[in-house]
């Protein structure tokens, strides 16, 4: 395995986030919902602290029902891995507003830094093609990352799939708020949508 | 995969009954995991202009998306037969830590004159899986019931945001027949 040139994980969601204009984001049950709060709390940032493998679920249902704006699903390779299926799904419903960027440090670092499928099995840049989501890329440099945080904004041209290699280092935690039903509310009160 | 026991010349009505009643609701996404039972209402569902049929590889999947649907501002149903309510189960966490509202419609396998032994487990804990879960569970056995236990069900997960399955007996359905 090269490890050379590895990206770090909070300039990648920074440079994903940095000119989101009206983009809704999923950061997946992790390290990548810390990340997605580190780079700025937001009313449309959806923080999940479970559910592992529902992140891109999310972002399919949130961007079905809300074809005009850009959706982007942020999360980790466990977390993706666990739901592998479900790029399947999205290959079949091809929501052109859908983005999915995996940040993949090839490990579960939330739990020892266990090796992952995608040190040196799964690719899930492949999978994600194979299943008919046809822009995936593999990404390693940040100006990648930067394309791909333009091309989000194209909401006539997915789904599209990133996954990003970031390097390993545990960093500290930046915990956004872990109260569900605030978040959702306060994604739909952004959106326009009054409580029930 | 295989025909039920109640083909094309004697189609129920009970489907359409439920359409009517997701229409009704303004139900937009409904994500399914297909089963024979589902058939005829996943038909009305794929053709209607309101409403988006999602297949799923499997039904946590559309625990998840009910969730996104909500947040972007639709409503949702989950169909699938009880098999698959099993795969849902750690999914169902976040319906009361997100607060979305959940129906799903689950046609039962494993009960009243079921043929493949491999069913009856999961069958037999259909509703205490819900039931642990957190989800109300309510039940329609005959043709004849099947508006009013809609209507009920899609009005307290609706309007009261009481998570809530309606297990669509296999007496209603009827037995999967095998044949060689």
């Amino acid at each position: 395995m090269n490890k050379a040139n590895l990206l770090d994980r909070r300039q990648v969601v920074s440079t994903l986030l940095a000119n989101r204009k009206d983009v809704v984001a999923i950061g997946g049950l992790g390290a990548s919902t810390n990340d997605m709060c580190a780079a700025g709390d937001h009313a449309r940032n959806f923080y999940l602290w479970g559910g592992m493998g529902g992140a891109a679920m999310i972002g399919l249902g949130l961007a079905l029902a809300q074809p005009q704006l850009p959706v982007l699903v942020i999360t980790g390779d466990g977390e993706m891995l666990m739901g592998m299926g479900s790029l399947a799904t999205i290959g079949l419903q091809k929501p052109a507003n859908l983005s999915i960027a995996v940040l993949d440090n090839e490990a579960y670092g939330e739990t020892g830094g266990q090796t992952s499928h995608t040190s040196s099995a799964a690719d899930l840049v492949g999978i994600a093609r194979a299943c008919g989501i046809n822009d995936s890329r593999a990404v390693t440099t940040m100006a990648e990352v930067e394309a791909f945080a333009k091309a989000v904004h194209d909401i006539s041209a997915g789904p599209r799939f990133a996954n990003v290699k970031i390097d390993s280092a545990n960093l500290e935690r930046i915990l956004p708020t872990r109260d569900g039903a605030y978040i959702v509310n306060r994604i739909r009160a952004d959106l326009g949508f009054q409580p029930i | 995969m295989h025909a039920r026991a109640d083909a094309a010349d004697t189609a129920p009505n009970w489907p359409d009954d439920i359409f009517a009643t997701l229409q009704r609701f303004d139900v937009r996404q409904v994500p399914y995991v297909p089963d024979a039972g589902h058939s005829r209402l996943i038909q009305r569902v794929l053709s209607s202009f309101t409403m988006r049929g999602i297949a799923l590889t499997t039904e946590e999947e559309g625990v998840a998306l009910l969730a996104g649907a909500w947040a972007g501002g639709q409503r949702g149903v989950l169909l699938m037969q009880s098999s698959g309510v099993g795969n849902c189960i750690n999914m169902l966490s976040l319906i009361p830590i997100l607060r979305f509202p959940f129906l799903t419609l689950v046609t039962m396998r494993g009960e009243w004159g079921e043929f493949n032994p491999w069913q009856v487990p999961m069958g037999s804990t259909t509703q205490g899986v819900f039931e642990l879960s957190g989800v109300k569970v309510l039940r329609a056995s005959h043709a004849a019931e099947v508006p009013v236990v809609l209507e009920a069900a899609a009005a307290q997960a609706y309007n009261a945001l009481t998570p809530t399955a309606v297990l669509l007996s296999q007496r209603l359905i009827g037995a999967k027949v095998f044949t060689k």
